[in-house]
């Protein structure tokens, strides 16, 4: 079957996209695969100025799944045009630029000055990481804080879709997917990372220098696949699912509780051509299930 | 601080993935020889790993010494979850060796694999040691620091010029000397208690010092602590001194930004897994005493 999706404008030529912060800025993974077979790539989150990220450690292994507090360590907006978009193959491959800022007016001069990149098909505007102290998961927290933001970046993206990438870490997820709905979002991405801690006993410690961090991988796709349910029962734009997706049967769990594509995360850490070869096994697991097309199969589970 | 002004050595081939065979598990330091019935092989023990190179592996002339692996036995599913990283110990007549010791689950779980058993590889990653044929060359390896060091003395053009000091707590014959090239001349010291180490730290100035004094080249590899302390001396007596560093990773591909660390001009962290893991000493700040 044609494996293609469009999502608001965004056309992606199958619906395995890799998730911000577990691709690096792309170029990373290049010896591992070919960067042009993935449906798009989301790179690393940018934020105006370079930013140094957290102190070590940041990043401790839990059973099935990882904790992160890296704190969007990045080269900054600039760098990413200047030194990494022109290695990408963005002319054949949707390249999705993952934004940061700590307040509205800058996520808006970001929006516009990424948007503004021939390379940059779509923005993802990140609010919800739960490793920095000024506004990341807050934003994603407080609905009205959401729609706001949305709309900022929306009214500067141009013609470009704007994704909202939503927390897991809130009482309803639905509310905070309607106030981006209602803040213009053309695209919605979940899950971002679940907020946890992990422990030694024999330092008396905390794993990660930042106490708190996000949780991902295998553990987590039961809550993704959760939220992304609710969601698509609420609100009627298209979802990007993820959260501990490493297969493509993962896919296309994720695609019957409504999805239309998906990001693959922290399995591109487990080997890095995860999600190349997530990409290459799904028209045969499509062919043994019988499905013929995404319409079909898209959010058969959501009732 | 700009990427390509970290370079060790420049990397002598593309990376690449691929599921490689186990044909060898030895303990090193036992007495059979193999890999108990159990395969479980006790806390500390030390491991030859043996993996035969499949189609596009990189052979001999494809690697830098001081390059690392990374490791990730297919049985492991998704636990544990990570691969681990391990300097390349050998890499040549189409196999790839690996020198480890037990120190965690990933580790323990590695010493049970047998003969047969899949496991993903990628690699050779990171930037290794320079190598300056000509250049009288100090080797100081602590404890399973010695790795990357076999690899190098065996690839070095002159071995002659190379000489190792090596700090050790098991026993010496846990540590496969005898695959280093018989015209490096090894120098080994045990540690069992306080008064050992300080002595050794004492054997280390003097090296260092010797080096320096005659613009030698000094290399290390071993524990953090151990990395400290030759940093230390190395910025005090100005040696020319390379660093190799084994941080926590995840990827390994300078992607999850897990393994940085910090530079010695404020710029960002530097990503230990691609822009090392081998370093000038002068160039990373290791939290140290200088």
């Amino acid at each position: 079957m044609n494996l293609a999706v469009e999502l608001a404008g965004l056309w992606l030529k199958n619906p395995v996209l890799t998730a911000s912060g577990t691709f690096g800025y792309g170029v990373e993974f290049a010896p591992y695969g070919d960067l042009t077979e993935l449906g798009g790539i989301v790179v690393k989150g940018l934020s105006w100025e370079p930013r140094a990220g957290n102190p070590m450690p940041r990043i401790a292994e839990t059973p099935c799944g990882m904790l992160n507090a890296i704190g969007l360590q990045n080269i900054g907006a600039r760098r990413f045009v200047e030194e990494k978009l022109p290695l990408l193959p963005w002319a054949e491959v949707p390249v999705i630029a993952n934004l940061y800022a700590c307040d509205v007016e800058d996520f808006a001069r970001l929006a516009e000055y990424l948007a503004g990149q021939e390379g940059v098909a779509a923005l993802e505007v990140n609010i919800s990481c739960p490793n920095v102290q000024a506004g990341g998961v807050l934003f994603g927290q407080d609905p009205a804080q959401a729609a706001r933001v949305t709309r900022a970046v929306k009214d500067r993206a141009g013609t470009k879709p704007v994704i909202v990438k939503l927390s897991p870490n809130v009482t309803d997820i639905t509310a905070v997917a309607k106030a981006a709905a209602d803040g213009g979002a053309d695209i919605l991405a979940l899950i971002n990372t679940l907020s946890g801690m992990a422990v030694d006993v024999r330092t008396r410690k905390p794993r990660l220098a930042n106490v708190i961090g996000g949780l991902s991988g295998p553990a987590i796709k039961p809550v993704g696949l959760r939220c992304v349910l609710q969601v698509s029962r609420a609100v009627d734009l298209p979802i990007i699912g993820l959260g501990g997706i490493a297969s493509a049967e993962d896919v296309l769990e994720y695609i019957l509780v409504g999805a239309w594509a998906v990001q693959v995360g922290t399995a591109n850490f487990l080997r890095p051509d995860t999600a190349f070869r997530i990409t290459a096994d799904l028209p045969q697991l499509l062919d043994e299930l019988g499905v013929s097309s995404w319409e079909e199969f898209r959010g058969a589970l959501r009732g | 601080m700009p990427e390509d002004t970290l370079l060790a050595a420049p990397a002598a081939s593309s990376p690449v993935c691929r599921e490689l065979t186990v044909s060898e598990l030895r303990r090193t330091g036992s007495e059979s020889g193999l890999a108990s019935p159990s395969g479980a092989g006790p806390d500390h023990s030390h491991w030859l790993l043996d993996l035969e190179l499949s189609e596009g592996f990189p052979g001999e002339d494809g690697w830098t010494p001081g390059q690392f692996v990374m490791l990730r036995p297919v049985s492991w599913a998704f636990e544990p979850l990570w691969a681990r990283p391990f300097s390349i110990c050998m890499l040549e007549r189409g196999v790839l060796r690996i020198f480890f010791q037990v120190v965690g689950r990933g580790t323990r779980a590695m010493s049970a694999l047998r003969r047969g058993d899949r496991v993903v590889v990628w690699g050779p990653l990171g930037r290794g040691f320079v190598v300056e044929p000509e250049t009288s060359t100090l080797l100081l390896a602590g404890g399973i620091g010695l790795a990357p060091f076999i690899g190098y003395a065996r690839r070095h053009p002159r071995p002659d010029k190379a000489r190792l000091f090596f700090g050790h707590r098991p026993e010496i014959a846990e540590y496969p000397l005898d695959l280093l090239p018989e015209a490096v001349v090894v120098e080994a010291s045990r540690q069992t208690c306080a008064e050992e180490l300080a002595c050794f730290v004492g054997d280390l100035e003097r090296r260092i010092a010797e080096y320096a004094a005659r613009q030698g080249l000094i290399l290390a590899c071993g524990p953090h602590p151990f990395l400290q302390a030759v940093q230390s001396l190395a910025l005090k007596h100005r040696a020319r001194t390379q660093l190799s560093l084994e941080n926590r990773m995840a990827c390994g591909v300078g992607a999850c930004l897990g393994c940085v660390t910090e530079t010695t001009n404020q710029g960002l962290p530097v990503k230990v897994c691609t822009q090392g893991p081998v370093f000038w000493a002068q160039d990373v700040n290791l939290g140290g005493a200088a």
